[in-house]
């Protein structure tokens, strides 16, 4: 930088960069005093505490339940701000919910790693649709997501549900249509969805929450 | 937990050493470990890097090697017996920083105050004041650091000071499902790993041992190993010590070599002063002055 100065001052400016001895002897006190100075501790630069500032001091704690397998791991969001009016807030920072008897705060790599399919940009966010013989999902509202599935199930189950078997045991079961549920539940999700799809009569139940 | 710097590359101003913090430890209990990588998500997750995606090489370490971006690796070792075919061993280890008590990065660092190490024995990297010279990955005995290609900055695991200054543990180990990375005060971790190591001893693993190498000072990243007698089979040196030329350079050298540059500084100022400026006589000017113009 110094030596870059001495060249802008000279007179000469434009060609080769000239030094007269007096600069070059400038130039190169001033050099070995800066370094001998740094050399000696007399440091320009204050020493941090930390050198990272705690990133989730003022954040705001959602609790919630991992999506990925049966175990269900408790997970805590951390999201910008304080949900004040004029604050967009985004989630920074997921981790284990160290009260969570599940987990107990770990989490396996999938777990550890869902800020990533958050913002993933394959993410389903909506209620989308195939019809038959389609090739193309298409994007559907939940009102219509919710209708068409009733629908379906009110059809299916008034055609083939079966209250006695053969031997005219009452059985009450409906064979035709299967659940697969959910894994981002609790155990109390869990059992209401249990509750729910049994008491229609529905046997083929599966999910990875293992109801 | 306010955290003081008991140490500072390249600087020779004392640091404060009046107040007492406990110094904490990270176990690594190799025994314990599945080798699932949480640990490497969790890293990241919190310190917001992210690698890229690499290459299968056949084995699953995946990245190979540690980056700027990847602090802590699993690495994989498979251990066979050459008599006898059953006899074989997977072993697995996390690699990162071992936070030395008497950190050869931080010895090896010209630029004031790049390498600190706080007074609960974390040793970390401040890359605003770093060069880029690369001295601490040559002054590391377990070969850690590295330099990253976008800001040619040294990086490397900071056992999530940023967490541990304010009451929490580091993000690997609050995420490990196994309990394999165990955090707390050295003295607490020091007797966790002579709990385990006994166990493991009733058990049958006669060799077991934890590894804290007095060739560094001990570290506040320890390990239990299944075979304490050879470290190096998990990729560990046996017997880590501070390479010899940054003991030399830093320890021996560098003092004389400021002691010569002083010796310069005085010697130049006392020939100024009793002999003064070097100057040119008017009769010899005038000498040079007709010979420029005569060639002329």
């Amino acid at each position: 930088m110094s030596m870059l100065l001495a060249a802008h001052n000279d007179p000469h400016k434009g060609d080769e960069m000239h030094l007269n001895r007096r600069q070059f002897f400038k130039v190169a006190s001033a050099g070995l005093t800066g370094s001998s100075l740094v050399a000696m501790g007399f440091s320009p630069t204050a020493a941090l505490a930390e050198t990272r500032q705690f990133k989730l001091a003022r954040t705001t704690e959602t609790r919630n339940t991992c999506p990925y397998c049966s175990v269900a791991c408790g997970v805590i969001l951390y999201s910008l701000g304080d949900n004040a009016k004029n604050a967009k807030s985004r989630i920074i920072h997921i981790e284990g919910d160290p009260d969570n008897p599940v987990n107990r705060g770990s989490l396996c790599p999938k777990g550890a790693g869902l800020l990533d399919m958050v913002y993933s940009p394959k993410r389903l966010k909506h209620p989308e649709v195939r019809e038959p013989g389609s090739k193309e999902w298409k994007r559907i509202s939940w009102d219509e997501a919710f209708t068409r599935i009733a629908r379906h199930l009110k059809d299916d189950r008034d055609a083939n549900f079966q209250a006695t078997n053969s031997k005219g045991e009452i059985v009450n079961r409906w064979l035709s249509t299967g659940l697969l549920a959910s894994s981002a539940t609790n155990n109390e999700g869990g059992y209401l969805t249990h509750k729910v799809f049994r008491n229609l009569g529905i046997l083929n139940v599966d999910t990875q929450a293992r109801i | 937990m306010a955290l003081d710097i008991t140490r500072r590359s390249a600087t020779t101003t004392p640091s404060p050493q009046a107040r007492d913090s406990v110094e904490v430890a990270k176990l690594i209990d190799t025994t314990r470990c599945i080798g699932c990588k949480a640990c490497q998500v969790a890293c990241m997750e919190w310190n917001d890097i992210r690698d890229e995606v690499g290459s299968v090489n056949g084995t699953y370490n995946n990245p190979t090697d540690l980056t700027s971006s990847s602090w802590t690796v699993m690495r994989f070792f498979e251990k066979e017996d050459p008599n006898d075919r059953f006899n074989f061993e997977w072993l697995i280890r996390k690699d990162g920083c071992m936070h030395c008590a008497d950190p050869g990065c931080l010895k090896a660092c010209p630029s004031p105050g790049a390498i600190v190490q706080y007074s609960n024995g974390i040793v970390d990297f401040n890359q605003e004041n770093c060069i880029g010279c690369g001295y601490c990955v040559t002054g590391c005995p377990f070969n850690v650091p590295r330099i990253s290609k976008s800001d040619s900055k040294a990086y490397k695991c900071t056992l999530c000071s940023d967490r541990v200054a304010v009451g929490l543990e580091p993000a690997c180990v609050k995420t490990c499902p196994t309990g394999a990375i165990m955090f707390g005060t050295k003295e607490q971790m020091t007797a966790q790993a002579e709990t385990r190591v006994t166990e493991l001893q009733g058990r049958g693993h006669g060799k077991a041992g934890a590894y804290d190498p007095a060739g560094v000072g001990g570290t506040h990243v320890m390990y239990v190993l299944k075979d304490a007698s050879q470290p190096v089979l998990m990729g560990l040196p046996n017997d880590p010590q501070i390479s010899p030329t940054v003991s030399l350079w830093k320890g021996v050298a560098k003092p004389v070599a400021m002691a010569g540059m002083a010796l310069a500084a005085i010697g130049g100022l006392f020939h100024y002063v009793m002999k003064g400026p070097n100057e040119v006589s008017k009769e010899v000017e005038a000498e040079v002055e007709k010979e420029l113009e005569a060639e002329k």
